[in-house]
C-alpha cells in the first residue's frame, strides 16, 4: 500500500456540490418533517433541492475535472445523467404527492428517501473508482427498498420491497465478487488504471479480469433490469406505488446504464468476448421483454415488461460503443425519461379503483370520460412504440443507425422487428382508450397544479425531442468522450 | 410566394387541427365547417401549384431545402414532378370529397375524426413533396396513425381487427424500410464523405448490385405491402371494409397509390438493376394478383368488399405497367392511379350512401334501385363503367397505355394482364344488374330517397374527372410524361454504368473495435 498523503485540499469538493446539495437537503427535510406537520414546505424544500442541484451541475458543463483521487471525475458525460436524474426526481415528486395523498401514505420521509437515492445516482454518474460506483449503487439502492415498499398496509408492495431488497442484495454480492476478482487480477479499482495497463493485464491475468468483468456486467444487469437477471421487475414494478414504478423504470436504470457504459464502452472495451455477450443480451432483453409484454393484461406489468424491452434497445448502442453510440443512448434515456414518466403519470391519475390492479381494458371510455388524458396517453404510448414524430421515433433511429453504421445490421433488423412488436401491445391500451365505446366507471380525475405540470413537461419534452432534435443532440453530442 | 407552396399546401391541413383543438367538441357544426373550409383551401392552393406547373420542365419543381436535423444530414427539402402533382391533386380532391360525405354519416366524436382526416390530409401530402427520404419516411409512419383511428373508432363491427392488422402490416415493411434507409444513408456516406437523406443526392450514387439487391428488397416490401401486391394483400379487404366510407376512399384513392409511388420515385430510379432483376418476379405476382382479385371480387356478397377486392386487381394492373419499364407503360400506370383514385373513390362513396340509406352492403339485399334512385343508379352505371374501363371514360386511357406499353416488353404479360379488364366487367356488371336492374324484390328499397344535393356536390366532381380525363388525357399526361422519361433516363444511365463497371467493388462498414469487417454484399 503506498502511502497517499491527503491533503483537504486536494479533494476538490466542488466537484461533488451537486450531490452535497442534495444530501444536506434531505437531511433537511428529515428535520423539518419533524418538526412541521405541513407537507407542502417539504414538497417546496426538495424541489428547490433539485433546482440547486441542477443549477449547480450544469455550471460544469463543458468543465471536465477529475479530484479525488482519481476516483470522481464530472465530465459532460456524467451531468448529462445528472440532468436525467433531477429531471426524474422532479418531476417524480411532482406527481406522486396526489397519489400519496389519495392512498394515504403520504410521509415526509419519502422525499427525503427520494434525494438520498438520487445522490445515489448522481454519484454513480460521476465516478470512475469501481468501489465510488459501489458506494453509489448502495446509496441509490437502499432508499429504493424502502420505497418500493411505501404502502405498508398493502401486501403486494411489502412483496415488492421484500422482493426487490433480496434482489438487490443478490445483484449486490455478484457486483462486490466482481470488483474483488478485478481488484486481484489488476491491483486496483480505479477504471482509468485499469485501462491504462489493459494490455499487460490481458496477457497476465485475463481470465480473473474476465470473470470479475463479468460479475460486473450480471450485477448491473440486475439493476438495468436486462434478460434474463430480470425476474425481480414484473412483481416490484406492479407492487410498488405507481409514481415510485415511474421512478424506478427511468432512474435508477439510467443510473445503471450510467455505469455499464463508463465500465464497458469506456473501461472494458478491449475484451472482445464482451461484445458476443452483451450483443446476446440485447436481443434477449429487447426479445424477451417485447413477447412478455404481449401477454400482460395489467397495465403495470406491462409496462414493467415494456421497460425491460427498453432496456434491449439502449443495451444496443452499448454492443456498438462508439462516441455514436454512447450519445444515442444518452439521447434515448432523456428521451425515454420524458415520455415513460408521463405514461405513468396518466396511469397513476386514472388506477383509482384499486392500487396496482388497473387492467387494459380497464382504460375503455377514458377517451370519452377524459379526452385530454386519451390524447397525452395516446400520444406517450406512440412514442414508447416508436412513431414519429416522437422522441421515440428519433432515439431508435438514433441507436438503430449506430447500430447499423457499427456494422451490426442484424441487431438493428432485430431491434426494429422488436419494435414492431412493441406497437401490438402498446396499442392495446390505445384500443382500450380509443375503439371501445362501452364506458366504465371512472373516478373523477383530480388535476392538481403539478399533476398539469407533469403532463405538460412530458409531452412538451416527448414532442421537442421528436421535432427539434437538433439542440440536443448536440448536448449528447459535446466532448462525451474526455474521460482517461 | 410561391416557394413556399409546398410547405403551405402540406401542413395547412394541420393549421386546420390546430384550430379544431380550440372548439368545443359539442359544436359540432363549426367543426365541420372549419374542417370544410380547411379541405377547400388546401384544394385551392394545390390548384395553384397545378397552375403554376411547368410542364416543359424537367426535374423537381418548388424546391425547398432547408437543413433540419444537420447532425444526421437531414434536410427539410421538398419538390414535386408531374406524377406527385398529379397525387396531390388527387389527395386534395379526395379529402375534401370524402369530407362531405362524412356530414352526416359520423355523429361520434366528430371533432377528432375530422382532425384525424386532416391529419392524415398532411401526411399524405407529406409523402408526395418531401425529397428527403428521412422526411419522406416520418410522413410514410405519420400517416398510419390517423388511418389507424379512422379505421378503429368509426369503423364497422370488426374494426379493432380490422385497424391492428392495417397498422401491423404496413409497419412491419416500414421498420425493415428503416434499416434499409439507415443503410442507405451510411453507404452514401462511405462514398460522398457526407451524411445527407437527400434523394435526388442517392441517384447521384452508384450502388452496387449485391446490396442494391438486399436494399431493393427492403423498400420493395414495404412499398408491396402498400400497394397491396399479392400474397401481401390480405391487410386490405379487412380495413376497406371495416373503414367508414371516408376512409376507405382516402385508403384506396391515396394510400395505395404510396406504394406505386414510393417504387416510382425510390425503387427505380436508386436500384435499377435490382428492379431489371426482380422484374418477371413482381410482374408474375401482379399478373397473379390482376386475376387473383378479379376472381375473388366476383363471389363478394358485400358490395364494399366486392370493390376492396377489385382494388386490388387494378393496382394489379399499375403494377405490371410500372414494371414494364417503358414510356408508355409507366404513363398510363400514373395515370391509372389517379383513374383508380377517382373511380374506386366514387364507388366507395356511393356504396355509403346507400349504406347510409339502407343500412347494409350486401347485394342480396338490392335489387331494382334504378326504379327508385334514378339519378343514383345513373352515375353508379357510370362509375362502375370507367372501373372497367369503358372507351371514353378516364379508365380506359391508362389501361390502354398500360396494356400497349407491356405489350412491347412481354406479350404474354400484356396478354394475361388484359384478362383482368375482362374478367372486371364481369364482376361489375354482374353487381350492377344485382344491385339497380330487376324488380324491386325488398319493399326497404321502394322507397329509398334519391341522391340529394349534398351528394351531387361529392360525385358530379368526380363524374366531370372520369369523361375529361377519357375524352382529353393530355393535359395529365403532358405533366406525367417529362417525370417519367427523368425516371427511364435514370434507369438507362445506372444500366450503363453497371454494363461498365464503374460501379464500388466492395462497400465495408468500419466496427469500432478496429476490425474491419466487410460486409459481403457485392454479389456480382
Amino acid at each position: 500500500m503506498q502511502n497517499i498523503d491527503i491533503k483537504f485540499a486536494s479533494l476538490n469538493l466542488g466537484l461533488i456540490s451537486p450531490e452535497m446539495v442534495l444530501l444536506v437537503g434531505g437531511i433537511l427535510i428529515l428535520i423539518l418533517g419533524g418538526l412541521f406537520k405541513q407537507r407542502a414546505i417539504i414538497v417546496y424544500t426538495a424541489l428547490v433541492t433539485l433546482l440547486g442541484g441542477l443549477i449547480l451541475s450544469i455550471g460544469a458543463w463543458n468543465n471536465p475535472e477529475s479530484g479525488f483521487y482519481g476516483m470522481v471525475q464530472v465530465d459532460n458525460f456524467s451531468i448529462f445523467f445528472k440532468i436525467i436524474f433531477i429531471l426524474a426526481s422532479s418531476l417524480t415528486l411532482l406527481m406522486a404527492r396526489q397519489y400519496l395523498i389519495r392512498w394515504d401514505i403520504e410521509r415526509f420521509e419519502f422525499y427525503s428517501l427520494l434525494l438520498f437515492s438520487t445522490v445515489g445516482m448522481m454519484t454513480m454518474a460521476s465516478s470512475v473508482d469501481l468501489i465510488v460506483i459501489f458506494l453509489g449503487l448502495e446509496i441509490m439502492s437502499v432508499p429504493l427498498y424502502v420505497m418500493a415498499g411505501f404502502a405498508r398496509r398493502d401486501p403486494l408492495s411489502n412483496e415488492a420491497g421484500i422482493k426487490y431488497f433480496i434482489m438487490g442484495a443478490f445483484a449486490t454480492g455478484f457486483l462486490l465478487y466482481g470488483i474483488a476478482l478485478i481488484y486481484g487480477a489488476s491491483g486496483t479499482t480505479n477504471l482509468r488504471q485499469i485501462v491504462a495497463d489493459f494490455g499487460f493485464l490481458q496477457t497476465h491475468s485475463a481470465l480473473p479480469l474476465y470473470i470479475g468483468a463479468g460479475l460486473v456486467l450480471v450485477g448491473f444487469g440486475f439493476k438495468v433490469a436486462a434478460v434474463p437477471f430480470h425476474m425481480w421487475v414484473p412483481d416490484v414494478y406492479q407492487g410498488a406505488p405507481t409514481p415510485i414504478t415511474a421512478f424506478f423504470s427511468v432512474a435508477p436504470k439510467a443510473a445503471g446504464f450510467a455505469s455499464l457504459f463508463r465500465i464497458f464502452a469506456f473501461g472494458f472495451s478491449g475484451i472482445p468476448e464482451m461484445t458476443s455477450l452483451l450483443w446476446l443480451l440485447a436481443i434477449l432483453t429487447m426479445s424477451v421483454g417485447n413477447i412478455l409484454a404481449l401477454y400482460q393484461d395489467n397495465i403495470k406489468r406491462m409496462l414493467a415488461y415494456s421497460s425491460i424491452a427498453h432496456a434491449g434497445y439502449i443495451l444496443i448502442a452499448l454492443t456498438v460503443k462508439g462516441e455514436g453510440a454512447v450519445s444515442a443512448a444518452l439521447y434515448y434515456l432523456l428521451a425515454y425519461t420524458f415520455f415513460n414518466l408521463g405514461a405513468f403519470t396518466i396511469v397513476t391519475m386514472v388506477d383509482s379503483r384499486a392500487r396496482s390492479q388497473a387492467l387494459i381494458h380497464e382504460m375503455r371510455g377514458l377517451s370519452i370520460r377524459h379526452p385530454y388524458l386519451a390524447a397525452l396517453l395516446a400520444l406517450f404510448l406512440l412514442a414508447l412504440a416508436g412513431f414519429p414524430p416522437t422522441a421515440g421515433f428519433l432515439g431508435k433511429f438514433y441507436i438503430f443507425s449506430e447500430a447499423v453504421k457499427g456494422g451490426y445490421i442484424w441487431l438493428a433488423i432485430i431491434g426494429v422487428i422488436n419494435s414492431l412488436v412493441s406497437v401490438y401491445y402498446y396499442l392495446r391500451i390505445v384500443v382500450a382508450a380509443y375503439f371501445d365505446q362501452r364506458e366504465t366507471e371512472f373516478q373523477p380525475v383530480t388535476y392538481t397544479p403539478a399533476l398539469r405540470l407533469v403532463l405538460f413537461i412530458t409531452a412538451a419534452g416527448t414532442l421537442i425531442l421528436g421535432l427539434w432534435p437538433q439542440y440536443f443532440l448536440h448536448l449528447t453530442r459535446i466532448n462525451m468522450f474526455p474521460f482517461i | 410566394m410561391n416557394i413556399d407552396i409546398l410547405t403551405a399546401l402540406t401542413f395547412f391541413p394541420l393549421v386546420g387541427v390546430f384550430l379544431l383543438l380550440f372548439v368545443p367538441s359539442s359544436r359540432t357544426d363549426t367543426i365541420k365547417g372549419i374542417a370544410l373550409i380547411i379541405a377547400f383551401v388546401s384544394f385551392l392552393l394545390s390548384v395553384i401549384a397545378y397552375s403554376l406547373f411547368d410542364t416543359v420542365a424537367s426535374g423537381m419543381q418548388f424546391e425547398i431545402n432547408l437543413p433540419w436535423i444537420s447532425d444526421f444530414g437531414i434536410n427539410y427539402h421538398l419538390g414535386i414532378d408531374g406524377i406527385s402533382l398529379l397525387l396531390i391533386m388527387l389527395t386534395t380532391i379526395l379529402v375534401l370529397l370524402a369530407l362531405i360525405s362524412s356530414w352526416t354519416a359520423i355523429r361520434t366524436s366528430v371533432k377528432g375524426y375530422y382532425s384525424a382526416l386532416l391529419l392524415l390530409e398532411t401526411g399524405m401530402l407529406g409523402v408526395f413533396v418531401s425529397l428527403d427520404l428521412f422526411l419522406f419516411y416520418l410522413f410514410w409512419e405519420v400517416m398510419l396513425i390517423p388511418m389507424y383511428f379512422l379505421i378503429g373508432v368509426w369503423g364497422g363491427p370488426r374494426r379493432i381487427y380490422a385497424a391492428i392488422k392495417f397498422i401491423l402490416f404496413t409497419m412491419f415493411g416500414s421498420v425493415l424500410m428503416l434499416v434499409a434507409l439507415l443503410y442507405l444513408f451510411f453507404m452514401y456516406y462511405n462514398y460522398s464523405g457526407e451524411y445527407s437523406f437527400d434523394l435526388l443526392r442517392f441517384y447521384q450514387m452508384p450502388i452496387p448490385l449485391g446490396a442494391q439487391t438486399y436494399i431493393f428488397l427492403a423498400f420493395a416490401l414495404a412499398f408491396a405491402i402498400k400497394v397491396p401486391l399479392w400474397p401481401l394483400h390480405t391487410w386490405l379487404p379487412d380495413a376497406h371494409v371495416e373503414a367508414p366510407t371516408a376512409g376507405s376512399v382516402i385508403l384506396a384513392g391515396v394510400l395505395l397509390k404510396m406504394g406505386i409511388y414510393g417504387f416510382l420515385r425510390i425503387c427505380l430510379p436508386l436500384f435499377p438493376e435490382a428492379t431489371l432483376r426482380f422484374m418477371p418476379f413482381i410482374s408474375i405476382l401482379a399478373i397473379i394478383g390482376i386475376i387473383y382479385g378479379a376472381l375473388v371480387s366476383m363471389v363478394q356478397r358485400d358490395i364494399k368488399s366486392l370493390v376492396a377486392y377489385s382494388s386490388i386487381s387494378h393496382l394489379g394492373l399499375v403494377m405490371l405497367g410500372i414494371m414494364a419499364l417503358n414510356v408508355q407503360a409507366i404513363d398510363g400506370a400514373v395515370l391509372q392511379m389517379i383513374n383508380h383514385g377517382i373511380s374506386t373513390g366514387a364507388l366507395f362513396l356511393m356504396v355509403g350512401m346507400i349504406y347510409e340509406r339502407r343500412h347494409t352492403r350486401m347485394i342480396a339485399d338490392f335489387g331494382g334501385l334504378a326504379k327508385s334512385m334514378p339519378v343514383f343508379s345513373t352515375f353508379f352505371m357510370i362509375v362502375a363503367l370507367s372501373s372497367i374501363g369503358l372507351p371514353l371514360t378516364n379508365g380506359f386511357v391508362g389501361e390502354f397505355l398500360i396494356l400497349l406499353g407491356t405489350f412491347k416488353t412481354n406479350h404474354i404479360y400484356a396478354i394475361l394482364g388484359a384478362t383482368g379488364i375482362i374478367l372486371s366487367a364481369c364482376y361489375m356488371l354482374w353487381m350492377l344488374q344485382r344491385v339497380l336492374f330487376g324488380k324491386i324484390s325488398n319493399v326497404a328499397n321502394e322507397n329509398l330517397h334519391d341522391i340529394y344535393d349534398r351528394e351531387k356536390l361529392v360525385l358530379v366532381p368526380l363524374i366531370i374527372l372520369i369523361f375529361w380525363i377519357g375524352v382529353y388525357p393530355n393535359p395529365f399526361l403532358r405533366r406525367i410524361e417529362p417525370a417519367v422519361m427523368n425516371i427511364l433516363k435514370r434507369v438507362e444511365q445506372s444500366q450503363k454504368r453497371v454494363i461498365e463497371k464503374k460501379a464500388i467493388p466492395e462497400f465495408s462498414l468500419m466496427r469500432n473495435n478496429g476490425r474491419n469487417y466487410s460486409l459481403k454484399i457485392d454479389g456480382g
